[in-house]
Parts: C-alpha cells; structure tokens; sequence
C-alpha cells in the first residue's frame, strides 16, 4: 500500500473512529446498546447515514447489531472506541491548555476529522493526561472529569 | 456533532493553521532538543545526523513562518513559538529518545505525522466550496510545496534509518 493510499484509509478511519466513540459513549451512559436514533443525534447526521455505517462497523467486527434493540461494540470494537476517545481527549485538552479555546468542544468536534491518533499522539508531549484515560471521560459533560474546562458563553 | 468535511468557516481554517503551527513547532523544539540531549549525553553525532536534525530545525521554522502568513491574512493570530518551545522543553523528558536510532524515529514520525496532517488539511479544504478571506490557490500551493517537503523530509530520515 503506498503512503497516499494509506492516508486514504486512514481518514475513512477517522469517520469509522468518530461513530465507534460516540457508541461506546452511548453504552457507557445508557448501560446498554446504542439506538441507531441516540447515536444520530449524538453524531448530528441522518439515522439512515447512521444505518449504513452501523453495518460497515459490524462488516469490520467491531458491533453488533440487532434490530430494535440497538448497537453494541464487540470487544475489538471497544478497544478502537477507546483509542478513539483518547485522541479526542488529546485534542479537547490541547486546545483548553495550550490554545485557550473557551469553545473546546465544538472546536475538538469539528478537528476531529484531520487530528488522527498519530498527530494526537505529537499533540499529547505538551499536555498534561491522566494515567487513567480516558476512564476520566464525563459523557455527559462531554469532557475529561479533570479538565479544568472554560465556560462556554453560552452554558 | 457533526462527521462532516472540517475547513467550512473562516475561523476553522485558521485554527487548523494553527494546529499545523504548533506541529512545525514541535519539530523544530525537539529537533533542538535531541540534539542538544545527545551532545551533553557525550554520544557521538555523525555529522549527517547533526546536519539533518539542524536542516530539520531550519525547515520547519521556514514551514512555521508561511503558515503565520496565512493565519495573519484572516486576522487571526498564531501561536508563538516561544510558547511551545518552553513546554517541549518542560515535559521532553518524559518523551525523550534514549539513542540516536529512538532519535531518527522520531525525527521520522515528526514528519510523516506533519505530511499526513497537510494532506488531510489539503482534501478538506478541496471539498469544501467556502469563500475563505484568503486565496485559495495561494493557500493550496502553501500547504501543497510543504506537504511535498515534510514527505522528502520523511524519505531522508528513512535513508539514514536505512544505511545504519
């Protein structure tokens, strides 16, 4: 494979990263499968493009799922989410610590799709993580628990 | 949330500069910085390797000042490099390379990761139909003619791995 075609890949990677995240997210809060319906709105895209990458993540073994009942990672799908999470915490950090972003997690959204995990990892020398992450990863609050995170405007 | 392309504002635009700001600067403050570690380690630096991490340092200081070009014309402001050279300097040490082989791994990821980072950048900004306050062809041909270095960068680096 040569280095552009892995490129290539590796930014299908990132759209695949995004969904296996916001699943496990799901899971986590919920404490049970991710709803095609929760996972579109958590993703803000349509439940019919939410469908089709559903399947493509459990063509690839990383979820199963079930009609009516929802979306549940396997346990390679997991690990990914995981990873995927990680990176993200990296950027929402970085952008808190490093470049005073007050609007982090809107920002850290919309990067997401050019800050792969190798860029994250560059990013991750300058911040200061917790050896738990990204356990420390508040759901609801949409950030790392011990980010000492700026109040958006409008909270 | 949105999956979607990211370079679609203005103000996205110039906070993806900025993160490729901050990534030239990396390179250039470690570059620095292993370079500095080895010789007060006493290793011994071939003089091709002390020649590549200094044109390492060079390139991207040149990488960094196109970049703050860019970031100047939509009114936005860069991120000095003073401020991430005081923080590679404060926190190398627990990422810091133990030989001359962990060195060139790293000066080599440096610039992949930064060759990777432009052309992700570059196909966001194709697909995206926004009016940016700059223009688009100067922008592309910018991050294009770095691209292209940070990928020979990456395949000198892989040369010198490769002859040792």
């Amino acid at each position: 494979m040569t280095d552009q075609q892995d490129t290539a890949v590796s930014r299908g990677t990132n759209t695949a990263d995004q969904y296996l995240k916001a699943i496990y997210l799901i899971q986590e809060t919920e404490n049970g499968p991710a709803s095609t319906g929760a996972l579109a709105d958590r993703l803000g895209v349509s439940p019919a493009t939410a469908n089709e990458m559903i399947g493509k993540l459990a063509e690839r073994g990383f979820a199963d799922h079930e009609k009516y009942k929802g979306v549940e990672l396997t346990d390679e799908g997991i690990v990914r989410a995981r990873r995927a999470l990680a990176t993200y915490c990296i950027i929402e950090r970085f952008l808190v610590d490093v470049l005073d972003v007050t609007e982090f997690r809107e920002e850290a959204r919309g990067l997401e799709s050019v800050i792969d995990e190798t860029v994250a990892e560059r990013l991750d020398t300058i911040i200061d993580r917790e050896a738990e992450c990204p356990d420390c990863f508040d759901p609801v609050a949409d950030h790392c628990e011990h980010l000492d995170a700026p109040v958006p405007a409008d909270d | 949330m949105s999956t979607g392309r990211a370079v679609e504002s203005d103000e996205r635009l110039a906070r993806v500069l900025q993160v490729g700001v901050v990534l030239e600067e990396l390179v250039e403050a470690r570059a620095y910085e292993h370079y500095r570690s080895l010789a007060e380690e006493g290793e011994r630096i071939d003089e091709e390797i002390e020649e590549m991490l200094l044109e390492a340092r060079e390139e991207s200081g040149e990488h960094r000042e196109r970049l703050e070009t860019l970031i100047d014309d939509l009114a936005a402001e860069s991120v000095p490099f003073a401020e991430i050279e005081a923080l590679v300097q404060e926190k190398y040490g627990r990422s810091k390379p133990e030989s001359i082989d962990e060195v060139l791994a790293d000066q080599h990821a440096s610039e992949e990761t930064a060759f990777n980072y432009y052309d992700g950048v570059i196909d966001a900004i194709e697909a995206s139909e926004t009016d940016f306050g700059l223009d688009r062809d100067r922008l592309l041909a910018t991050l294009r003619d770095i691209r292209a270095e940070e990928a020979e960068g990456a395949e000198e680096v892989k040369e010198v791995i490769d002859a040792r």
